[in-house]
């Protein structure tokens, strides 16, 4: 059923050119007094893997709750493909391509893995309640469609066996490869990654990172928040390290690792 | 396939007059009412069951719906207006009550949207009780009595019609009425449940905010599902009060709203012919109950109980069995099932990933 070589990603809208996909710019997040993200600003050009690392509470995961809508920042702008974007719900930030994985799974728990990534199709279809009651011949084109792209994501990231199961009775790595599929449903112009190899043994790891090279591979940007030091050295062409909500380095993985900042944020200061 | 469904279409077609030939007379009304029941239930499975709200003032939306025929049908204001103007009209009033309840409550959920629908279906009913001042609207407690009953042009559902030999009574032709609309009704849950805008609700149902990053726009889904559930207690409301031909504030009171709930909840939340099955015993059960005077009479002679006391303990009784026995309820939807039972398959992969991860 899967097409051949392709895929099921569609490439040609986003091919690696290298341009700036998004840009964050000042971001800055204030929870009561702390201050979690301080005037923030980095790049994403298009068909990169970006990882975005730090210690624990420096910032990752509020800065990508900030990237897709569930924050409202408190100073700064997104700017994605030139346009600034105002302050929008998480939504609109899908429909505007932004997919995203969360660090502790969020998958509907009782539906099968077949509606989950049936669900992510949800952004790029269109049939409201007249057409889901009177299900004309374009209704049902569409469900059609769904359907088929359903099943071609989930055997991208090889659940194909898994589809009729329910999402909570998968394996944990299953679970994660299928919120995987289900972002991707949104054909996403940037696929975020929370964490995603929390939690998993080390063929899990290993599977991972191929799956995430291979979206990669389809043209599709990644931005990609990993504790795991070896993966993100391993996957991304570049790095940028948040430290008390603070970015401290940003550049590739080689020079990254030997930025003395960077040692001192995650050893502390005693080494320096 | 086929087979079973003719069987079924003669069945429902003959079933009023196997009732009035068996059991009585008020035995067809009691199948009128079930078939109300049923579209009730079939609304608030759309809210609860798909989209996981809990809504414990659905009844507010049965009031609207008979309150707008008994406006628009009655000496009251002195409108007399066609019954296929007033029903898609009631729909349209509730489904808008609808949104005024979901509105405000859409950041709330579970306990709390509970309570607060809770007060937003008493506040109906108080409304109802109490605008009969300054300006007489609803008649307050005396409720609007001599509403018109439903007439297809100029065919009275409420009298006796002869056809071909055989004569259908009043309560007849409000069953194929009833039966008709039901069917409507069941036919667009079944349409909405495999659509893009169901898994949306469900996926609502199961995590919020997961379904919002994913791109659902769960304001606007909410509120669709609120007023979709409205619109069916619309039409359910506006039928109920062309049927009875008086409609008070205490026929729409919380008791009502948990009935329906229950319904819902017994059935299989979520399953189409669970809530069917569910209202319908709902329906049926209390009425079956009043018969217990006869079986204690038989049994021991004389009634040791009142019936009308028995009834409730017994009805108490079942439901306190049905829910340990089959907690996802008496048909539950494939999903359900599925929750309360692991599948062999993954349990054993579940267990190698375990292993793996021990190594």
């Amino acid at each position: 059923m899967p097409k051949s070589n392709s895929g099921p990603l569609n490439s040609s809208t986003n091919a690696a050119t290298g341009e700036t996909l998004l840009r964050m710019e000042k971001i800055t997040k204030v929870f009561g007094g702390l201050t979690a993200l301080d005037t923030v600003s980095f790049s994403i050009y298009s068909g990169e893997i970006c990882g975005l690392i730090g210690p624990n509470g420096a910032g990752k995961t509020t800065l990508f709750n900030v990237l897709t809508g569930l924050y409202s920042p408190t100073a700064g702008n997104i700017n994605l493909k030139g346009r600034v974007l105002g302050q929008l719900s998480p939504h609109r930030m899908a429909q505007l391509g932004i997919a995203r994985t969360f660090q502790n799974i969020r998958l509907f728990a009782n539906m099968t893995a077949l509606e989950n990534v049936m669900v992510g199709r949800h952004v790029r279809t269109h049939a409201g309640i007249i057409g889901a009651i009177f299900r004309g011949v374009k209704t049902r084109s569409e469900e059609a469609a769904i359907l088929q792209r359903a099943y071609e994501l989930l055997a991208y990231v090889g659940l194909e066996r898994h589809a009729e199961s329910l999402a909570k009775n998968l394996p944990y790595g299953d679970q994660r490869r299928l919120e995987i599929a289900r972002a991707l449903a949104n054909e996403p112009v940037l696929l975020a990654l929370d964490e995603p190899a929390a939690g998993m043994n080390q063929s899990e790891t290993v599977e991972l990172k191929q799956l995430i090279q291979k979206i990669r591979n389809a043209h599709v940007t990644i931005l990609l928040i990993e504790h795991d030091v070896k993966l993100v050295m391993g996957l991304c062409d570049r790095v940028v390290v948040l430290d008390h909500g603070q970015k401290i380095a940003e550049g590739i993985p080689a020079e990254v690792q030997r930025n003395s900042q960077v040692i001192e944020a995650y050893l502390g200061g005693a080494v320096a | 396939m086929w087979v079973t469904f003719l069987a079924l279409g003669i069945l429902l077609a003959l079933l009023p007059f196997l009732a009035d030939m068996s059991l009585g007379r008020s035995w067809v009304r009691i199948l009128d009412f079930a078939l109300l029941y049923i579209m009730l239930a079939l609304g608030l499975n759309i809210v609860v069951g798909y989209a996981g709200l809990l809504d414990l003032g659905y009844v507010a939306f049965y009031a609207v719906g008979a309150y707008v025929y008994a406006f628009l049908a009655s000496p009251h204001f002195g409108l007399h207006l066609p019954f296929w103007a007033i029903i898609p009209l009631g729909a349209m009033v509730a489904g808008t009550f609808g949104m005024i309840l979901g509105a405000p409550t859409l950041r709330l959920r579970g306990d709390y949207l509970a309570i607060v629908t809770l007060g937003f279906g008493e506040i109906v009913r108080i409304f109802l009780n109490n605008l009969n001042a300054p300006i007489n609207i609803t008649n307050g407690p005396q409720g609007i009595n001599r509403i018109d009953p439903i007439a297809i042009n100029d065919f009275a559902l409420n009298q006796s019609h002869e056809f071909f030999g055989i004569t259908f009574p009043g309560v007849v032709n409000y069953y194929y009425l009833f039966l008709a609309l039901t069917l409507l009704i069941i036919f667009i849950s079944l349409r909405l449940q495999n659509s893009r805008i169901g898994r949306a609700w469900v996926a609502i149902r199961e995590d919020e905010v997961a379904a919002e990053a994913t791109g659902i726009n769960t304001r606007n889904i909410k509120l669709l599902a609120f007023v979709m559930g409205a619109s069916f207690g619309g039409v359910s409301g506006a039928l109920f009060a062309g049927f009875q031909g008086f409609i008070s504030p205490e026929s729409f009171n919380l008791f009502e709203s948990i009935m329906i709930l229950c319904m819902v909840v017994l059935g299989g939340m979520g399953n189409i012919p669970g809530v069917i099955l569910g209202a319908l015993l709902l329906t049926v059960f209390p009425e079956a109950m009043r018969y217990t005077g006869v079986v204690q009479e038989y049994l021991f002679g004389r009634q040791l109980v009142d019936p009308a006391d028995l009834r409730m303990l017994l009805f108490g009784l079942a439901l306190i069995l049905i829910m340990i026995f089959r907690p996802a309820g008496l048909l539950p939807s494939r999903r359900r099932r599925r929750e309360l039972v692991a599948e062999p398959a993954v349990a054993v992969q579940e267990q190698d990933s375990l292993y793996d991860a021990k190594k």
